[in-house]
């Protein structure tokens, strides 16, 4: 049951992850991945608010760890800003490292407070 | 060509629209969809069962989500030198490996989540300890991640360099 929801909800997270990538990366012309950074700061928001719901097991395995775990990458973050490095694109690259953790943490901080707020 | 004489050109003329409608036919958007939702699903079952392998209680470091985007990187690396140097020709590898599998089996949210812990103990106890803990936690990541990709990248590139050469002359 557990194995079943973390690979339905890896499966959804991945197909989001991707389909937001392409949507992304069709507007915009710079060298900054906002694709991989908008799917990692949605998955942070997301994360902050469910981890104060109290969810039953099978609900932990196909949002947590399922949905979200596979909605965010590191994989692609870690290539990108390789990349960037690559390029000599100093700035980005940390920006994007730097960027990411802060804007992570703040994103998972404002998902749990919402959920604090609307008493769910 | 002079202006104002004929039809406006609309769109790309017959011989540029063929090859690309006979391209979209081979890159059949649901191959690469269900490549992605497939890989996905064997990539978060991958991480899960090392979360199971190595459990973690709360405070302690959780070895299972950084060891799974380490080896995520060196993976993607090595994969990233394969699909654009290599077997070029093998257009699903990408997204089925890259980011299905490896995206699914790396996560940053659960990464984020296990440091925010850290940090609102902190808050909570008033003491900067598990603080600075999950800052060096999140660095040595990152720091981590980017020095795997780069062995994954030159280890293979060292790996198929004769191949490599051949392809690009």
């Amino acid at each position: 049951m557990t194995v079943l929801m973390v690979a339905l909800g890896a499966s959804l997270g991945s197909l989001l992850r991707y389909s937001m990538n392409q949507f992304v990366q069709a507007r915009h012309d710079s060298a900054f991945p906002w694709g991989t950074y908008a799917a990692n700061m949605t998955a942070c928001l997301l994360i902050g608010f469910v981890s104060t719901l109290m969810l039953p097991e099978w609900a932990v395995a196909l949002v947590v760890t399922g949905f979200l775990g596979a909605l965010s990458t590191y994989s692609t973050f870690g290539y990108e800003t390789f990349r960037l490095l690559e390029s000599g694109a100093w700035f980005l690259a940390l920006a994007n490292v730097a960027g990411s953790i802060a804007a992570g943490l703040g994103a998972a901080v404002i998902g749990a407070t919402a959920a604090v707020a609307l008493q769910v | 060509m002079v202006e104002g004489t004929g039809p406006p050109p609309v769109g790309p003329g017959p011989g540029a629209s063929s090859p690309r409608s006979r391209w979209r036919l081979r890159e059949a958007p649901w191959a690469v969809w269900s490549a992605v939702a497939l890989g996905g699903a064997i990539g978060g079952l991958a991480r899960h069962g090392l979360n199971l392998a190595i459990p973690h209680e709360p405070g302690v470091f959780a070895w299972s989500t950084f060891l799974s985007n380490i080896t995520g990187c060196f993976l993607i690396g090595v994969l990233m030198v394969l699909v654009s140097d290599v077997v070029p020709r093998l257009r699903l590898l990408r997204p089925f490996l890259g980011v299905g599998v490896l995206g699914g089996y790396t996560t940053f949210s659960t990464h984020i989540d296990v440091a925010q812990v850290h940090i609102d103990e902190a808050q909570q106890l008033l003491v900067a300890g598990s603080a600075g803990f999950a800052l060096v936690y999140m660095a040595g990541t990152a720091v981590g991640a980017l020095l795997a990709v780069w062995i994954g990248v030159r280890a293979t590139q060292a790996a198929f360099r004769a191949r490599i050469a051949a392809g690009r002359r």
